[in-house]
């Protein structure tokens, strides 16, 4: 086990937001917060990257205390729900950013980040889009460039708000897809915050499922479907999954009262 | 009977429109223009070698001068410290934020020369410091540092009123990916804030000199009004006419009337060249 995360808690004025969070997860997985919305799932997410502090708890990745390190020093990449790419530059701008503002001993010289930048767009298709501007893409291309942003710096960990949130159904299935794709290929220890139990059951090798601050459950997509550990797990999971072919009829047990 | 002409659901009768239109032209004709006219028509009814001989005179450069110094002391520091506010209160929550963004709005309520006997009742002879400041030999009102302190009270809000709005419209997601990315404090402000806020900071300057050299209250109030030393353009603007000098008060005016055209046109031009990129700053 390599990331693992002891009774994190954190409040939000007098709103608790996350009452003491533990889980472990191996390094390299692919982990899904699912949970609706005000479960702490982002605020998670968010003191992961170190964006957010946690008032309690420890984090370990890979030895370390994950916590002590600010957020600059970590290298995990973070993709917003909106993206947040740097509007007044380029998508090749955007991808270098990371590179760019290393010190200088550490700095890459300007012929092998413009190399990076190549690179990281082939790997994100969009190769030829580098002289545009954010506001010159659409949804989906500008989440693959605050993608290609986030990878730049290699990243020992990626944290993704939502993904898909704000791309169209359509969009949103390819994208899943391929982001599921560059994981097998990157191996990076990725976690994303979702609301849509679909997406977290498809995509993921590990779920967390989320309520009023607190992890109800975590396992496999499978072992979650299977066998949900609390009452809300099943109503969470059921609730939004697909409508059974056939409807039982129970005319026994029905409740109808008629005055 | 007429018949009914189709109309779009926000748009008014064409008379309604036309009576909005003359108003607003009658107003700008009546308040703007015809003073700027009737300013500049004074400081040549001598002539052009009037004119500029009344600008020429001594405590006329003087005075030009120590609105020049004034502006260049007072505009810089209110930069940085709009700057600073609007980067607290947009992108930090911290206690008694409410307060300062009230605080800040203070001069724009409070009359020029309230401000400018505020100064007085600490700096001045009577005053609280006045004593102990007179004892080390340090001039603050009657000279240039109280000119300046009454400056940059006026003209406080301006670069912090203008980038409030549009610091708070673009969030925090930016800075936090910067940070995310690895970025410094200084980097972040520097690569990712500044580049943002261009174009609303500039013209939060452009404001705020405007006002630094026109203000008249404040600074009459702590000058002392001494000649060819302490006064100011509009200072010696209002000398010049006390003393029927009308050519010589109108051509001092004129000048300051031409620095705020200046820097109408300048702020104009700015846009007009960078408009591609500042619509792509302002679009998400």
């Amino acid at each position: 086990m390599s990331l693992i995360v002891e009774s994190i808690a954190k409040r939000f004025g007098r709103f608790p937001a996350l009452k003491g969070v533990s889980f472990a997860a191996p390094k390299g997985c692919f982990l899904a917060l699912l949970g609706p919305s005000g479960s702490g799932k982002t605020t998670l997410l968010r003191i992961l990257g170190g964006l957010e502090f946690a008032e309690l708890g420890h984090v370990t990745f890979d030895g370390e205390d994950w916590l002590a390190k600010p957020a600059r020093e970590r290298r995990a990449g973070f993709v917003f729900q909106h993206y947040a790419l740097f509007r007044h530059m380029t998508v090749a701008r955007n991808v270098a950013f990371g590179l760019e503002v290393r010190g200088r001993k550490t700095r890459p010289p300007r012929a092998e980040i413009a190399r990076r930048v190549e690179e990281l767009l082939a790997l994100v298709q969009l190769e030829g889009f580098g002289k545009r501007y954010p506001s010159q893409l659409s949804g989906g291309q500008r989440q693959r460039v605050a993608l290609a942003r986030a990878l730049a710096i290699e990243p020992r960990m990626l944290l993704l708000d939502e993904p898909f949130g704000a791309l169209d159904a359509r969009v949103r299935k390819d994208l899943r897809l391929w982001l599921r794709e560059l994981h097998n290929r990157t191996g990076i220890t990725t976690i994303f915050v979702t609301h849509d139990q679909e997406e977290a059951l498809e995509l993921a090798d590990l779920v967390a499922v989320m309520n009023e601050g607190r992890i109800e459950q975590i396992g496999t997509p499978g072992h979650i479907r299977n066998a949900p550990a609390t009452p809300f797990v099943a109503e969470f999971l059921g609730q939004s999954a697909p409508a059974p072919a056939v409807i039982p009829l129970r005319p026994n047990r029905t409740n109808l009262h008629v005055p | 009977m007429t018949p009914l002409q189709p109309r779009g659901a926000t748009e008014d009768h064409p008379l309604v429109r036309i009576a909005a239109v003359t108003i607003a032209a009658i107003f700008i004709a009546l308040f703007l223009v015809l003073p700027l006219v009737v300013v500049f028509s004074q400081a040549l009814a001598g002539g052009w070698s009037a004119a500029l001989a009344a600008i020429r005179d001594y405590d006329a450069l003087q005075a030009i001068r120590l609105t020049l110094i004034v502006a260049a002391i007072a505009v810089p520091l209110n930069a940085i410290f709009g700057i600073s506010a609007a980067w607290a209160i947009t992108k930090f929550d911290f206690p008694g934020k409410s307060l300062l963004t009230t605080l800040i709005d203070l001069p724009f309520s409070v009359s020029p020369v309230i401000s400018g006997l505020v100064y007085m009742l600490i700096f001045g002879m009577q005053g609280w410091l006045g004593p102990w400041l007179r004892d080390h030999d340090i001039r603050i009102v009657f000279a240039l540092p109280g000119i300046v302190m009454a400056t940059i009270f006026v003209t406080f809000p301006f670069v912090a009123r203008e980038l409030i709005p549009l610091m708070s419209d673009q969030g925090r997601e930016e800075e936090e990916a910067a940070v995310s990315l690895g970025a410094s404090g200084w980097s972040t402000f520097r690569r990712v804030t500044l580049p943002n806020i261009k174009w609303g900071l500039l013209y939060g300057v452009l404001l705020c000199n405007a006002r630094a050299m026109g203000e008249f209250g404040a600074v009459s109030v702590v000058s002392g009004h001494i000649r060819g030393l302490t006064n100011t353009m509009p200072l010696q603007v209002e000398v010049l006419y006390n003393d029927y000098q009308y050519v010589g008060a109108f051509a001092v005016a004129s000048l300051l009337a031409l620095l705020a055209l200046v820097t109408l046109i300048l702020k104009t031009f700015l846009e007009w060249r960078y408009a591609d990129e500042i619509a792509a700053v302002h679009r998400h």
